[in-house]
């Protein structure tokens, strides 16, 4: 066994060695991470200004701030980014609320939670594209379970969900829901299985009922990891794109047009690269904005606990 | 749990619980069950749950009507090059984040963070310029770049967590022994972390398996096309006759992720505790 010194003294002898050695170990992910992804994105942003194209021939020109002088305009992109933060919020508030009530449940001790864990993971683990096609099919208005269950029950002849104008938004939220489901369980559960049981079995001796643990032993101990899995969800539901795409692609009339979808189809179909960036730059920032102030409100609102 | 919860509560939770199940798997279920309908019963007007007269031939349609098996293979190696080159590249530096609290690390995790949040359209522009200049468009490998660095992020993270977990002792008596930083690296820290290193490297393999989007922008020639991109070619104006093969080509495209999913699932769990402590 080493002495505490001799531990010490190594650690700090071989300091400057260490940090040699530490770029060594840390340039063959960080070239990688520079030149495809922080290069990239500082490229992105700055074609923003710009009048980029796809297949032009003159050469791309700096614009200044004219595709968001544009954009601001566009009437069409800010009821796509309307339509995005309903997404966003509708998905995520659900998502959060029903995660933490089967985190709850999957952290007592009940029989077949063992099979409860592991469908709650399936979502998880299947691409995006099957679980559009999966709720299309259950969402088909002839051959859906969704209509059939509708008809059964007496309550009509159901709909076509998906095209219909004004169902379609929340039918794509609710398989968000679905979908997002799983991850903020699993992080939920892994929050609750970090409460000291003590504190419980204390709690409850003092004859506090359920509600009042759940609020002083519970919440206190998952609130940082809920925290931070509500503001990745709200990030990831706001710039999803592949669900939606496969479900209804935006229709019917633009109202499930989420603004990755938009911007989409501005880089890729019209080949109005500089125009998609400037959108890209719109929604971090805006998206950013947003988070700061849910961030910085949750963690005062956690001072006085 | 000394806490006694009442019967009424139980029968509650049981059927809260129930619910849950319901919610989560019938869509599963019904995705299954339409794989094996033959079309007769595709087009009827109460479609059941069971089919009466399952069939393989939506499977064997599937196949007919769109090459699924060749983008079965394009996934599988783009999944399995970016999963294994990811890993490579993340371990080193997961271990220097973890170990040292130098600027670096700090940049390192704040990048980590930062990138979750741009939308994927400001880095695919430019990626895909940068990949149409160097005529890596149309191409597996210009894919599987942006997997890798798309992949190292929520590599990072699960490899941080798992080398926290190794006892630093242990290298701290390597060197004693006068081990180099390398030699420790790879005969001391390398065999703990392997369950880690092969847990996040599956965690990668499916992400890859499952992605869409930059298959979608970057593989326009139908032979290079990942699965989730051949996928969507069945949509469109598909009739009710075409949904058994939509159905059985969603099916065998889950059937990979899910069986990797099955044999790490502990291990995910393990991971995201890991950093939850750290958050």
């Amino acid at each position: 066994m080493i002495s505490t010194t001799a531990k010490a003294r190594s650690g700090r002898g071989s300091r400057r060695g260490a940090d040699h050695g530490a770029w060594f170990l840390v340039l063959p992910a960080l070239i990688p991470i520079l030149v495809l992804s922080v290069g990239p994105l500082l490229y992105g942003v700055a074609l923003a200004f710009t009048d980029s194209q796809s297949g032009r021939t003159t050469a791309t020109q700096w614009t200044g701030l004219l595709n968001f002088q544009d954009l601001l305009h566009d009437t069409l992109f800010w009821d796509s980014f309307r339509i995005g933060l309903l997404w966003a919020v509708g998905v995520t508030v659900p998502q959060f609320l029903l995660a933490l009530g089967l985190a709850l449940l999957l952290n007592q001790n009940l029989r077949f939670r063992w099979l409860a864990r592991a469908l709650a993971i399936i979502p998880w683990a299947m691409p995006e594209v099957v679980v559009g096609i999966m709720w299309r099919l259950v969402y088909n208005p002839d051959a859906g379970i969704l209509n059939e269950t509708v008809r059964d029950l007496g309550l009509g002849d159901g709909r076509d969900w998906l095209t219909g104008l004004a169902t379609a938004l929340p039918a794509v939220i609710l398989v968000g829901v679905w979908a997002g489901m799983p991850q903020t369980t699993v992080a939920l559960l892994a929050g609750l299985q970090n409460t000291p049981p003590e504190l419980h079995e204390a709690a409850a001796l003092d004859g506090a009922g359920a509600w009042r643990r759940f609020r002083t032993v519970t919440w206190p101990a998952v609130k940082p990891v809920a925290l931070a899995i509500t503001a990745l969800n709200f990030i990831w539901n706001f710039n999803s794109f592949a669900l939606v795409y496969v479900l209804t692609n935006g229709g019917p009339g633009g109202r499930t047009r989420l603004p990755m979808l938009f911007a989409y189809e501005q880089a890729f179909r019209y080949g109005q690269f500089g125009y998609a960036a400037a959108m890209g730059c719109v929604m971090v920032a805006v998206i950013s904005v947003m988070l700061a102030f849910y961030l910085v409100g949750r963690l005062k609102g956690g001072d006085d606990q | 749990m000394t806490i006694r919860t009442s019967r009424s509560a139980r029968a509650g939770q049981y059927l809260a619980l129930l619910a849950y199940l319901v919610f989560l798997a019938f869509p599963f279920l019904w995705l299954v069950s339409t794989a094996f309908k033959p079309p007769r019963e595709l087009g009827s007007l109460h479609p059941t749950w069971i089919p009466h007269s399952p069939t393989l031939d939506n499977f064997r349609q599937a196949f007919d009507e769109q090459p699924l098996l060749a983008a079965a293979l394009n996934s599988l190696v783009a999944a399995l090059s970016a999963a294994v080159i990811a890993v490579l590249l993340a371990t080193p530096m997961a271990y220097v984040m973890a170990r040292h609290r130098t600027k670096l690390s700090a940049a390192a995790t704040g990048w980590v963070v930062v990138s979750q949040a741009f939308p994927f359209v400001l880095v695919i522009i430019p990626l895909f310029l940068i990949l149409k200049n160097l005529h890596l468009i149309n191409s597996l490998v210009g894919l599987v770049m942006v997997y890798v660095v798309w992949s190292l992020p929520f590599a990072l993270w699960m490899l941080v967590g798992y080398v926290r977990a190794v006892p630093r002792e242990l290298e701290e008596a390597a060197a004693v022994d006068g081990a180099s930083r390398l030699r420790t690296l790879v005969s001391v820290v390398a065999p703990l972390l392997a369950p880690g290193i092969v847990a996040t490297a599956l965690f990668a393999f499916i992400t890859a398996w499952n992605e869409f989007f930059f298959a979608l922008v970057l593989l326009k020639t139908p032979s290079t096309q990942t699965l989730p991109v051949v996928l969507t070619h069945f949509l469109g104006a598909e009739g009710v006759a075409d949904l058994g093969p939509l159905a059985a080509a969603a099916c065998l495209a889950t059937l990979p992720s899910l069986v990797v999913f099955a044999l790490i699932q502990k291990r995910i769990t393990g991971g995201m505790t890991a950093g939850a402590v750290k958050a």
